[in-house]
């Protein structure tokens, strides 16, 4: 029973721990969902799962939102649990994930997505929710892409002009888009007027809006930051009736307990049917930010689309070996 | 806003910081949240230096009063974990507890038992070396004199570290420096967590400065920072004050 003796091992670390740590009266098991918060007193009246981490690892741009915060208060009182939201770029969130690290991932970028499900880490993708990408820039726009209809279009003019362009390069999700962009823009981006800064969403828009520059950004980053940033939306997505290619669509994978025994995968399974209910996902949609909602609930619809499921292109014979 | 800021007294800061506070200096925040970030730093700051003391002083003193070949080999090498960088040993302290490492099944990984890891790694060096500085400085006399009248090598020992107590002090105070200012590996091991109504789990305030620069809210990031610098000051302060009894008892 490796389970149990996982267990064993478990409450046995935590006690050494805790003994090392003097006072510390975290336990291995939960993660030390902090005790003595108020966490702890709903948990032990709670459903079955009462007192159990779910460890989420997920984006910057949802969770620099805040959207985050606002429904998982909700999930955490139905269920009496914690919710460890770990906010990394998409590919870290994903390696963090296939490392057995966290139980559960919320990610935009469904190439990779495919590929994490096609390796056996992930099960149960759901399709949550959508916002799209922006192209923004200086008021004074220095490429004049202002209006332009297409996305790969506006990137050529960045890159004859050589106006300063910054790139997450982080291996996020919209880092992600932004080099699937310049690849169907024909244009392998370089020198001093493309500079890659290995940040967030946020820290991207400041150092861009700092240098007059153009960058992609998420429209909910955008709307959350833009009281603070000069910068203004030149190229508009597919919700403002951009073109598709700027679609930026979210979703929500279970981590495979078959691949990593410790994965918290009842827990994980609870969050994505409570996310993909139609009362949160009516949430997300009623979720604003100065005035302007940032987020799109997909998971509920009277014409379900059952392709969400599986890796893209993926059957059964092709995969058998 | 940040005359304000310069203007309120340490002690109002902290009580501020400390009640569950809608705002501090005119930034708001949600309740709880500054003061359980606050709880979280001085948790894992002060737990990761009172186990590194407990390793380095009786390190320093003991090779600070023996000699043996290869000594100055060794204190080269403690000097140059001094300087080791904080993401690195955030990497290995992250490769050690993560499910695929040797310590996985103690599921350590986005805890503050893994940031104390961290910081413990990263404490030690410094605490061990500025000890065995102060204690290697201490007049041969006062060893010689402690054998003579019989005491044992942990009468010789107690001896030494009396002696020794104010560069032990600073010793201590400059691994809390480096323990508490750190931010690159409690990032990477702790994960910067905080629950939905805005309680720390494993958010620091050096990784909530982190993560308020990142969205651009410079305003909070300044905030948090000037509690930090008066968390750093009220601690050097304590620790001096304690020096000072020492010397008149």
């Amino acid at each position: 029973m490796p389970i149990q003796r996982r267990r064993f091992v478990a409450a046995l670390g935590a006690g050494a721990i805790a003994s090392t740590a003097g006072c510390s009266s975290t336990s291995g098991d939960d993660g030390g969902g902090g005790n003595g918060t108020d966490d702890g007193g709903n948990a032990a009246e709670s459903v079955g799962v009462a007192g159990e981490t779910l460890t989420l690892t997920t984006t910057t741009s949802t969770y620099d939102t805040g959207l985050l915060d606002e429904i998982h208060t909700d999930f955490e009182e139905m269920y009496g649990v914690t919710v460890d939201a770990v906010a990394q770029g998409t590919g870290a969130a994903l390696e963090t994930a296939r490392n057995g690290d966290s139980d559960i991932v919320m990610v935009h970028a469904r190439g990779l997505e495919d590929e994490f499900m096609r390796n056996g880490y992930g099960v149960n993708r759901r399709d949550l929710m959508f916002n799209d990408f922006v192209i923004v820039g200086p008021e004074s726009d220095p490429a004049g892409i202002q209006g332009m209809g297409s996305a790969t279009e506006a990137l050529t003019a960045i890159a004859e002009a050589e106006a300063t362009f910054v790139s997450r390069g982080d291996e996020s999700g919209t880092h992600t888009k932004e080099l699937n962009l310049w690849e169907a823009a024909g244009t392998d981006p370089g020198g001093d007027w493309y500079q890659e800064t290995g940040t967030g969403m946020g820290e991207a828009l400041n150092i861009a809006n700092q240098q007059g520059a153009y960058t992609l950004s998420d429209r909910g980053t955008f709307i959350s930051q833009r009281s603070e940033i000069e910068l203004t939306i030149l190229v508009q997505g597919p919700i403002e009736d951009g073109p598709e290619i700027l679609s930026n669509p979210y979703g929500v994978m279970a981590v495979n307990p078959g691949v990593h025994e410790n994965a918290n995968y009842d827990l994980a399974m609870a969050y994505i049917g409570w996310i993909t209910s139609p009362g949160v996902q009516e949430a997300i949609s009623e979720y604003q930010v100065n005035g302007e909602q940032l987020f799109f609930p997909e998971a509920v619809s009277e014409d379900p689309n059952f392709q969400q499921y599986v890796p893209e292109g993926w059957s059964s014979e092709s995969d058998d070996e | 806003m940040p005359f304000e800021a310069t203007v309120q007294s340490v002690p109002a800061l902290l009580d501020a910081a400390a009640r569950p506070a809608a705002s501090l200096f005119g930034v708001s925040f949600r309740d709880g949240y500054v003061g359980s970030v606050i709880a979280v730093s001085l948790y894992v700051s002060l737990t990761a230096v009172a186990l590194s003391t407990l390793v380095s002083v009786p390190a320093a003193v003991a090779i600070g009063l023996t000699e043996f070949p290869g000594k100055e080999f060794v204190k080269s090498v403690v000097n140059t974990g001094m300087g080791f960088p904080s993401v690195v040993v955030g990497l290995v302290v992250l490769f050690a507890v993560s499910n695929q490492g040797p310590l996985g099944s103690l599921e350590l990984i986005f805890t503050r038992e893994a940031m104390i890891m961290s910081q413990f790694v990263l404490a030690t060096p410094p605490i061990t070396a500025i000890s065995l500085a102060a204690v290697s400085g201490v007049d041969d006399g006062v060893r010689d004199a402690a054998r003579v009248l019989g005491g044992t090598r942990v009468d010789v020992a107690l001896v030494v570290i009396k002696e020794a107590r104010y560069g032990i002090a600073t010793a201590v105070l400059a691994g809390f420096g480096r323990a508490i200012s750190e931010v690159g590996s409690v990032l990477i091991v702790g994960g910067n967590i905080t629950s939905a109504d805005g309680i720390s789990k494993t958010r620091t305030l050096t990784t909530a400065i982190q993560l308020e620069a990142r969205q651009g809210q410079y305003e909070t990031a300044m905030v948090l920072g000037a509690v930090l610098v008066a968390l750093v000051l009220i601690v050097n302060a304590i620790v001096v004050r304690f020096g000072d009894r020492g010397v008149a008892g």
